[in-house]
């Protein structure tokens, strides 16, 4: 028995960066990377994705007419390749190179990760997809907005959606450029300026028809990918598990103790707090609602949800099997995977390009190559919607029906989200270089966190309470922002990991702010609802009946179609 | 004229059974996967030797089976509503719907 990790407190270090790294990095914190060598079959690879993705793109350029087929692809979409499309949105290079690095460093812990990813869909199943399809066309604000006074609620939502995209695409953004500095040898810089022009072509020009099928194409190539390096893995093992976990029990430094759950929750508050930032974190996420509105009927939307389920909860039991399979494939060859050969160095890259150096294991150069073009496509395509859902706040919410109040014709609005498409791409390039070297990994659980404070308690509420008013929503939703920001940066992750204070000077001690930001936005819509006597409330109220109707039957709702 | 037809939904009663059964059936749905998911997280906090007993000679811990268990059951389920509200409800829907177009 060798013993790996030579200095045990180094070990746990390491283990401690990786699951603190897990906890708040959903994006692809790939931290400092080094550039490695330009590698060629990737860039190959990437490029022939590219060029079929343009291709579509062009094709789609030619549908794009109407502001419908911009925004929702004129409603067209069905619900096989809505689940697909949605499940290519939301496994970002995150869930795919972070929780197989997190198996990969403490086995069961990474489990427990993913799992808290999956479960905010049943949540969008049970309670919002159909209500959002029957009250929605084209921005979450459609349905939240749905009796209340437009302005008002517009401006909370576009302000909810723009806060959400700004952070999520930021980490994504810096996650893309350090992911390609190590797979592709590409300069950071030119790494960014790359992802945000091609991501601006496909949202410019083919609007949601192309959004959807670069979500669609990555979505296949990432899951064939990945059910070929488990597929692999398990034939190693002539298909036991048993035989794997033996393995990697006599291989990995922490022993059996990769069996079960080790220091990944270090107190329960945070730990329910996460739980709860993804959970309602999920229904909250103006890319996600969007994808609803793009099929023609509620029951499609049904569909979708249903599939995206499927997939994403098949897709982090691939994860899980990829940890370990790059815990015996990796381990007993420090030579060709660790810095210097040595394994308490670390792996090469990092401890999250676990995956990657797996599927060179597994599949040689070329299908590192696949999967390094994948990990690529993939951060282009989660991009893209984001972008897509900030561009549709901009025109829709805030542009035709603040400014405007709603007179305004369809290529006017068009126009504005073409424009506004140009500015998110120089926004999030500018973005994305500015931030190279500062610490990003508490970004993407910051916008769960909005998005399961601001966006999700107004939009549950507007649609399920009879008695929700404008200000009532307005208030409780500007609430739970203002507090998800706020205790996010006197926490740990931003007021010690960011600011550099002393450790242990934050004032709020958790992880996540969800535990207390959700119900100060329930308790003050509440509240604020209840107290609400003024006549725009008596209007407020009394639009519930029909808005109940149209969101349970569908009875009225917008076809989406242009055509 | 478009209260109209409003009114007449609401005093349907296959509408008011549609609501009644969907929006239940989601609420206890919703209920199990929250207790599943924070049921689970509550035994990685509280009662980690329990996750970590053996399951019978092998190497496998009882906690393996039960996290996959919560993807597959967060899977199934969802998919069990899917099945219903697509068949079940949709037809209910039809109904009302037809009875409101009259």
């Amino acid at each position: 028995m060798t013993r790996l990790f030579k200095p045990k407190s180094a070990m746990a270090l390491i283990a401690l960066m990786a699951v603190a790294a897990g906890v708040y990095a959903a994006g692809p914190d790939v931290g400092q990377a080094a550039k490695q060598p330009t590698n060629w079959t990737a860039i190959a690879m990437f490029a022939i994705f590219v060029s079929i993705t343009l291709w579509i793109t062009k094709w789609a350029a030619s549908r794009t007419k109407s502001a419908a087929d911009f925004y929702t692809a004129g409603g067209g979409i069905t619900g096989f390749q809505n689940g697909l499309a949605i499940a290519g949105d939301y496994m970002s290079a995150a869930s795919f190179l972070g929780i197989s690095g997190l198996v990969f460093a403490s086995g069961f812990d990474g489990l427990i990760y993913s799992i808290g990813w999956l479960v905010g869909w049943p949540i969008i199943t049970f309670l919002m997809a159909e209500r959002l399809r029957n009250l929605g066309k084209f921005t979450f604000a459609d349905v939240a907005g749905y009796r209340f006074d437009q302005t008002p609620i517009r401006i909370f939502a576009a302000c909810g959606s723009l806060a959400v995209v700004a952070f999520y695409m930021t980490a994504q953004m810096v996650g893309a450029g350090q992911l390609i500095k190590l797979l592709f040898g590409m300069d950071y810089l030119y790494a960014e300026i790359l992802v945000g022009s091609i991501m601006m072509i496909y949202v410019l020009f083919g609007g949601m028809t192309a959004t959807t099928w670069v979500q669609i194409i990555k979505a296949c190539m990432l899951l064939g990918g990945a059910t070929f390096m488990a597929f692999s893995v398990l034939m190693q093992f002539g298909f036991s598990p048993e035989a794997m976990f033996v393995k990697a029990i006599e291989v990995h430094s922490k022993k059996e103790a990769i069996m079960f759950p080790g220091g990944y929750i270090k107190d329960p508050v945070s730990a329910i707090s996460v739980g709860m930032a993804l959970m309602f974190g999920t229904a909250g996420l103006p890319h996600i609602l969007m994808r609803f509105f793009t099929v023609p009927s509620a029951k499609e939307a049904r569909k979708s949800v249903g599939w995206a389920t499927t997939w994403i909860g098949y897709f982090y039991i691939l994860t899980f099997i990829i940890g370990f399979g790059a815990i015996t494939n990796l381990i007993p060859n420090p030579a060709d995977y660790f810095v210097g050969g040595d394994i308490a160095k670390g792996l090469n890259g990092g401890g999250n390009m676990a995956a990657v150096h797996l599927s060179r294991a597994v599949g040689g150069s070329v299908f590192m190559g696949f999967i390094s073009a994948v990990a690529f496509a993939t951060i282009l395509a989660v991009v893209a919607g984001l972008t897509l859902s900030g561009a549709s706040a901009v025109s829709h919410d805030l542009y035709a029906s603040v400014w405007r109040h709603g007179r305004v014709d369809q290529a006017q609005e068009l126009r504005v989200s073409k424009m506004t498409t140009v500015a998110l791409g120089v926004i999030a390039v500018t973005l994305g270089i500015a931030f190279e070297k500062e610490n990003v990994a508490y970004m993407v659980m910051l916008a769960f966190v909005i998005a399961a404070s601001a966006n999700f308690p107004v939009l549950f509420m507007s649609v399920l309470w009879k008695d929700c008013t404008t200000k009532g929503a307005v208030t409780g939703g500007f609430v739970g922002l203002v507090l998800a920001i706020g205790l996010t940066v006197v926490s740990p992750a931003v007021w010690v990991a960011v600011l550099k204070h002393p450790a242990g000077s934050a004032w709020f001690p958790y992880d996540s702010a969800a535990i207390f930001s959700i119900p100060a936005a329930f308790i003050t819509i509440w509240l604020v609802s209840l107290m609400d006597r003024g006549a725009r409330a008596a209007i407020d109220r009394a639009g519930y009946p029909a808005q109940e109707v149209r969101s349970e039957t569908g009875i009225g709702s917008s076809s989406a179609s242009g055509h | 004229m478009a209260d109209d037809w409003i009114e007449r939904v609401v005093s349907n009663p296959k509408y008011q059974e549609l609501k009644a059964k969907r929006s239940s059936f989601g609420w206890w749905l919703t209920l199990s996967e929250m207790v599943v998911y924070y049921g689970f997280i509550a035994l990685v906090a509280f009662n980690k030797p329990f996750l970590a007993t053996k399951i019978g000679s092998g190497v496998i811990t009882l906690g393996m089976p039960l996290g996959i268990g919560v993807l597959v059951y967060t899977i199934i389920i969802t998919n069990i509503y899917v099945r219903r509200a697509n068949s079940v409800y949709d037809d209910l829907t039809q109904q009302v719907v037809k009875g409101a177009l009259k």
